[in-house]
C-alpha cells in the first residue's frame, strides 16, 4: 500500500507528488441504474493516471464527477485537501481542472486561435466598459494571454492552422485543437477523455508524444480514459479499472495486467 | 492584384488582431469614414436624409444589436421592436422630465434602460432554448406594446396617445423636433451608429465576444472551460438590448418624432431586423450594416423603378416587395445561411488571389 502522504517514484524516475485529487466512496444512480457503484481512488500530483474498462463499465460518468456535471448520491470529493462542495462545472473549471471531451466539443463557428484563446478565459477579468474601448487594460490582457496561447501553439505544432475555422480541420487535428484549448488554461489536472479514439497509429503516437511533453514540461497531473491497451500500459504511472461501475483493479500496469479479475473483465471467464 | 495581404507584415499581437488587419481594407475604412463625415453632410437632402441614411443607420445599429443577440451568443430574439420601443418611451420621458440635460446624455441612458428591460427578459433564456425562447421574447414584445399602449403615464396623459419629440439641440443645432435640418440629423445618427459599430466590435473580438461564441457553438464545452451560462446569456442581452434601445430612441426622437407604438414599434419592426441580420450576415458587424442597407434601400429602389418608371400602382410594387424579400430570406438561409457578409468573405478570398488563382 502507498503511503498517503508522501509520494512515489517511478520507474522512469520522476517524482510523483502527494494526493491531488480523492473520490472516496462514489456512487451515482440515475433513476434505478446505479452507473458508479462506491468507488475510491486517488490522483496525486505529477502522475499520468488512467481509467480504463470496457464499455458502460462508468469511466466517462467519473469523469463527469469530477468536472461537476454529475453530481454523486453517495461519497465524497477531496480535492487539494479539501472536500469539495456539489459545484457547477464552470466552477469547477476556474479551480483548475480542464477536460476535453470523447466526441470533439470544439466551438466550431471559431477560428483555432479563438477557440485556444477562449480556453483563457479564467485568466482574464477586463470588465466590459474596459473591453468596449479596447485601450490599456483590456489591449494588455488580450497580447499577454495571446502569448501564452501562442506558446501552446506553438508546443502542439498547430501554428499552420492558427486562423483556420475550427470547422474546416480534420478530426486528428481537432483533437489536438481540444487539448490545446484545455492546456492553455494551465490546469493543474487534466482530464482526458479517450484522446486517442478514432486515430490512426501515426495520430495516436503523435497524441501519446504530446501527453507525455504536457507532463514532463509543465507537470500536469493528468487522469485519462482510453480504450487502446497498449498505449495505457505504456503511458500511465498507475491504473484504475471499472467493469459495471465497480472498481475492480488498481495499481501499476505491470499489477493491473497481472490481476485475474482484470483478465477475467477484458477476455471473459468460463463459467463451468 | 491590387488586393493583397503579402508584404504586410505582422509584428505584434495588436497589430495582427486588430479589426482591419490587411492594410488596403484599413485605408478603404477610412475613406469610407471620410466621406460618411465629411463630405456627405454637406451634398444630402430633405429626401436622401429621410428616405435613405437615416433608417439605414437606425436600422444598423439596431441590427447590430440583435446580431450580438442571435448572431453572437446565438439567442433568437423576437422582441426587437418592444425593445426599441423601451428606447423610445424612455427617451421620451427623460426628455420631458429634465429637458435641460443634453438630448445625447437621454438617448445613451434611454439604452441603459433598454438593457434593464432586456436583462430581466432574457432571465429565461437559461432555462429555454432554440424557438422556445423565441417565442418567449415575443411575449416581451407583444407585452411591451401592451404596457406603452395601456399605462398613460408613458405618453404624459396625453389625450392622442402619442409622443412628441419636443425640440433639443447639439451644440446650438437642433436634432430633434420640427425645425431640424437634414444634416443634423443624419450627423447624429451618424455619431452613435459609428460608436456603436465601434464598441461592438471591440466587445466582439475580445474576451466577451469568444464567451458569447462559445455559448453559441456549444454550451457544455463553454462550460467547462469556465463560461458562466448566466451571466454570457445576460451580457448578451444587456449589451444588445443597449443597441437596440438607442437606435429606437433615435427613431423616435430624430427620425419620426411623432410615435404611436403599435404602429412604429409592432411585431413587423422585430421581423425587419432579424430579416437584416439573416440576409447581411449572422455573426458579423458589417453584415448587420449589408443587411440594414438592402432591406433599407429595396423598397425606396422597387418604388422608383415600379411607381415612377413603370407606372404600376403603389399596392402592386408594395406586394412585390413582400415577395423578393421572402425569397431573399429563404435563398439565403438555403445557400448562404452566413448572408452577405460571407458572399464579401468568400469575394476577397478570391481576390486576394486574382489573377493567378493557383
Amino acid at each position: 500500500m502507498l503511503d498517503q502522504s508522501q509520494g512515489y517514484v517511478t520507474d522512469d524516475g520522476r517524482k510523483i507528488g502527494g494526493v491531488v485529487m480523492e473520490m472516496k466512496n462514489i456512487t451515482l444512480r440515475f433513476g434505478g441504474v446505479e452507473a458508479i457503484k462506491d468507488i475510491s481512488f486517488d490522483i496525486r500530483e505529477g502522475e499520468i493516471r488512467a481509467i480504463i474498462g470496457p464499455n458502460g463499465a462508468g469511466k466517462s460518468s467519473m469523469l463527469n464527477v469530477i468536472s461537476g456535471f454529475y453530481h454523486p448520491q453517495e461519497g465524497e470529493v477531496w480535492y487539494r485537501g479539501r472536500k469539495r462542495p456539489p459545484m457547477k462545472p464552470y466552477q469547477v473549471a476556474r479551480q483548475g481542472i480542464a477536460r476535453t471531451f470523447q466526441n470533439i466539443a470544439l466551438f466550431e463557428g471559431m477560428s483555432v486561435l479563438d477557440n485556444v484563446m477562449t480556453g483563457r478565459l479564467t485568466h482574464m477579468d477586463s470588465n466590459i466598459f474596459r473591453q468596449a474601448i479596447w485601450k490599456g487594460r483590456a489591449e494588455r490582457e488580450e497580447v499577454e494571454n495571446r502569448e501564452k496561447a501562442e506558446r501552446i501553439i506553438d508546443f502542439l505544432e498547430i501554428q499552420n492552422i492558427r486562423k483556420t475555422p475550427v470547422s474546416r480541420l480534420p478530426y486528428g487535428l481537432k483533437k489536438r485543437v481540444e487539448l490545446a484549448r484545455a492546456l492553455v488554461s494551465e490546469p493543474s489536472l487534466l482530464l482526458l477523455d479517450e484522446p486517442m479514439a478514432g486515430m490512426n497509429v501515426e495520430e495516436k503516437e503523435d497524441m501519446c508524444r504530446f501527453i507525455l511533453d504536457v507532463n514532463d514540461e509543465f507537470g500536469t497531473t493528468i487522469a485519462l480514459i482510453e480504450h487502446d491497451m497498449g498505449v495505457v500500459m505504456d503511458l500511465s504511472d498507475r491504473v484504475v479499472v471499472m467493469d459495471y461501475g465497480k472498481k475492480i483493479g488498481d495499481g501499476t500496469p505491470h499489477e493491473v495486467r497481472n490481476n485475474p479479475e482484470v483478465i477475467d473483465a477484458y477476455l471473459g471467464v468460463s463459467h463451468d | 492584384m491590387l488586393y493583397r495581404e503579402a508584404g504586410d507584415f505582422k509584428t505584434s499581437y495588436v497589430a495582427d488582431s486588430q479589426t482591419f488587419p490587411i492594410a488596403f481594407d484599413r485605408w478603404r475604412y477610412y475613406a469610407v469614414l471620410a466621406v460618411a463625415f465629411l463630405v456627405v453632410p454637406f451634398l444630402v437632402n430633405d429626401y436622401w436624409v429621410n428616405a435613405i441614411l437615416v433608417p439605414f443607420l437606425i436600422y444598423s445599429i439596431a441590427a447590430i444589436g440583435l446580431n450580438i443577440l442571435t448572431g453572437y451568443c446565438g439567442q433568437v430574439s423576437l422582441g426587437t421592436g418592444g425593445f426599441m420601443a423601451v428606447g423610445a418611451y424612455a427617451c421620451y420621458k427623460l426628455m420631458t422630465a429634465f429637458p435641460d440635460v443634453n438630448i445625447v446624455i437621454h438617448i445613451i441612458l434611454a439604452g441603459g434602460i433598454t438593457a434593464a428591460v432586456g436583462t430581466l427578459f432574457g432571465l429565461p433564456s437559461l432555462r429555454i432554448k432554440g424557438f422556445y425562447l423565441a417565442v418567449a421574447t415575443l411575449a416581451a414584445q407583444f407585452f411591451l406594446v401592451w404596457l406603452f399602449n395601456k399605462v398613460s403615464w408613458f405618453y404624459n396623459y396625453s389625450a392622442s396617445g402619442q409622443i412628441n419629440a419636443p425640440e433639443r439641440s447639439v451644440f446650438g443645432v437642433a436634432v430633434t423636433g420640427p425645425n431640424v435640418e437634414p444634416w443634423a440629423m443624419y450627423m447624429i445618427c451618424l455619431v452613435f451608429c459609428f460608436a456603436c459599430a465601434v464598441i461592438a466590435r471591440n466587445l466582439t473580438r475580445g474576451t466577451l465576444g469568444r464567451t458569447w461564441m462559445a455559448i453559441r457553438d456549444m454550451d457544455i464545452a463553454a462550460e467547462i472551460i469556465g463560461v458562466n451560462p448566466l451571466k454570457a446569456k445576460l451580457t448578451a442581452f444587456a449589451i444588445s438590448s443597449f443597441f437596440v434601445g438607442i437606435s429606437g430612441a433615435l427613431f423616435f426622437a430624430v427620425y419620426l418624432g411623432a410615435v404611436e407604438v403599435g404602429e412604429a414599434f409592432g411585431i413587423q419592426k422585430s421581423f425587419i431586423v432579424l430579416f437584416m441580420i439573416i440576409i447581411g450576415g449572422l455573426g458579423s458587424i458589417f453584415g448587420s450594416f449589408a443587411g440594414a442597407a438592402l432591406l433599407v434601400v429595396l423598397p425606396v429602389f422597387l418604388k422608383l423603378l415600379g411607381v415612377d418608371l413603370l407606372g404600376w400602382p403603389t399596392d402592386i410594387v408594395a406586394h412585390i416587395q413582400l415577395v423578393i424579400v421572402g425569397l431573399l430570406i429563404i435563398l439565403f438561409l438555403i445557400l448562404e445561411p452566413h448572408g452577405l457578409a460571407q458572399l464579401w468573405r468568400v469575394a476577397k478570398e478570391k481576390l486576394r488571389l486574382w489573377p493567378f488563382p493557383h
